[in-house]
């Protein structure tokens, strides 16, 4: 796809939709559209974390294999979310597995492309991070929640 | 010297009969129990529920406020009298105080969107909310409910919110804390799937219901994105003896759950769950 056209998904993406137009350019330069059909995986725990997705449209699950307990879900991602963080810190590999559970589209980023842009250019890497941090916070937030078993009776 | 007359003296329960029993859950059963001379309730009101030589505590009613004969309660069993309640079978009879305490503003949301967001329990308490918008549906905007639960197993009222969910009319997403890969829902937080919900934030009405923290993210999470501290209710617990203001067991700083609540707003709830221990 154009690089033209990739630029205004960006820009409809939450995570990066306060971008000005020329970061969301030399961003849709590291950016391609992909889809993953139903019962996929879009990396697995322990794979180079080359890659970063935001989430278009569908259905992705997060999941951590526990022996004894199968595969366990800690979190889903739908439309409009992101997937990974491990590609912005060393030694840059996934930490689980994403498993889309139905056909997903969404934007794959190149990771070295993305980290390269940032270093050469920090007001690029600020203006990312900033869009990121509080991705990362709400995720933080969200699984301190998660943790504190709110519906079981005894809390 | 008269005996205690129950329809004059709100401290004596009147006689309720079980005329129904379903096991939602492990720890979770819904009664159906009639009640001579019962007068209908409004959402969000409570009744004492007593069980003789045990103990007497508050339960929300579950059922359609057009149901007029039958009184729907769906209870936990989380200690004595909840087990003792929990135990009962048709034909049973326990005693009946209510009901009490201040609705859901619902009516008052007509012409609005309406967010129901319920976590674990809390489903039953806003239950009635949704017959309500479901029986007279063209009277509300659009209406999302989320709802929260520990597990795919711990969902309650699981095949009510599978025919919500099958509605055109109404949005309805169910999350949960934990589960396994055969399970094909969100998860995460209740209130992380606001950030999904399609509703117009000025014109929205909301009634939260869960527990405590839940509550306070979702009614947090509503008013980040517009929503009025008025525009949001919450329904608060706190354990209660005579439930009509007289005992102040209940009380929550400047006011008494049972009689100025079970529901609140937010503008007025908030100031006083941030204050520790009270
Ligand atoms: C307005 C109002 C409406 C309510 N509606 C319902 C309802 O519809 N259904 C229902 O099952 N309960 C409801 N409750 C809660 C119920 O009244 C309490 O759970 C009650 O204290 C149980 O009494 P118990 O003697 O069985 O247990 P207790 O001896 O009071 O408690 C036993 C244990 O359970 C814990 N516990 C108490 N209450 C709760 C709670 N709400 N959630 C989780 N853990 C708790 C206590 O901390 C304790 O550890 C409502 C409470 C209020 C104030
Ligand atoms: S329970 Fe007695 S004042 Fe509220």
């Amino acid at each position: 796809m154009a690089i033209e056209g990739l630029q205004r998904i960006l820009a409809a993406h939450p995570l990066f939709s306060n971008l000005s137009p020329a970061f969301l350019d030399m961003l849709a330069g590291c950016a391609k559209n992909t889809r993953f059909a139903a019962d996929s995986y879009l990396f697995h725990e322990g794979d180079d974390a080359d890659q970063f997705y935001l989430v278009r449209d569908g259905h992705v699950a997060l999941e951590i294999s526990a022996p004894g307990h199968g595969r366990m879900v800690f979190q889903t991602v739908g439309g409009g979310g992101v997937i990974g963080l491990s590609w912005l810190v060393p030694p840059y590999r996934w930490r689980f597995d994403a498993h889309a559970k139905e056909d997903t589209r969404a934007i794959a980023f190149d990771a070295t492309c993305l980290r390269g842009k940032c270093d050469t250019d920090p007001a690029l890497g600020y203006a990312v991070m900033k869009q990121i941090l509080p991705a990362l916070v709400d995720r933080l937030h969200d699984t301190r929640v998660q943790m504190l078993d709110l519906y079981d009776a005894r809390t | 010297m008269h005996a205690p007359d129950p329809h004059t003296d709100p401290m004596v329960p009147v006689i309720a009969r079980v005329t129904g029993r379903t096991r939602e859950l492990s720890d979770v059963v819904t009664f159906e129990m009639e009640v001579e001379g019962w007068p209908g309730f409004a959402p969000g009101q409570f009744n004492m529920l007593s069980v003789f030589g045990v103990g007497e505590i508050p339960i929300s009613i579950s059922g359609p406020v057009s149901d007029t004969t039958r009184i729907i309660h769906t209870i936990r069993d989380v200690g004595p009298v909840s087990h003792a309640l929990a135990a009962l079978s048709p034909g049973a009879v326990l005693g009946l105080r209510g009901p009490y305490g201040a609705p859901w503003p619902v009516q008052a949301a007509r012409g609005r969107d309406v967010v129901v967001i319920a976590g674990g329990l809390g489903l039953a308490p806003v239950r009635p909310i949704l017959y309500e918008l479901m029986e007279n549906r063209d009277a509300y905007g659009k209406v999302t409910l989320l709802y929260g639960a520990r597990s795919p197993a711990e969902i309650l009222f699981e095949k009510e919110l599978g025919d919500w969910r099958s509605r055109l009319d109404m949005g309805v997403e169910v999350t949960v804390d934990r589960a396994t890969n055969a399970w094909h829902g969100h998860v995460g937080v209740v209130t992380a799937l606001l950030r999904g919900a399609d509703f117009t934030p000025a014109n929205t009405t909301a009634f939260v219901c869960g527990p405590e923290i839940m509550m306070r993210f979702g009614a947090d999470g509503l008013t980040d994105l517009g929503v009025a501290a008025t525009d949001i209710h919450l329904s608060m617990e706190r354990n209660m003896q005579c439930g009509i203001g007289l005992c102040g067991h209940c009380q929550l700083g400047p006011v008494f759950v049972c009689k100025d609540g079970p529901v609140f707003d937010w503008a007025t709830m908030k100031p006083l769950m941030r204050i520790k221990e009270l």
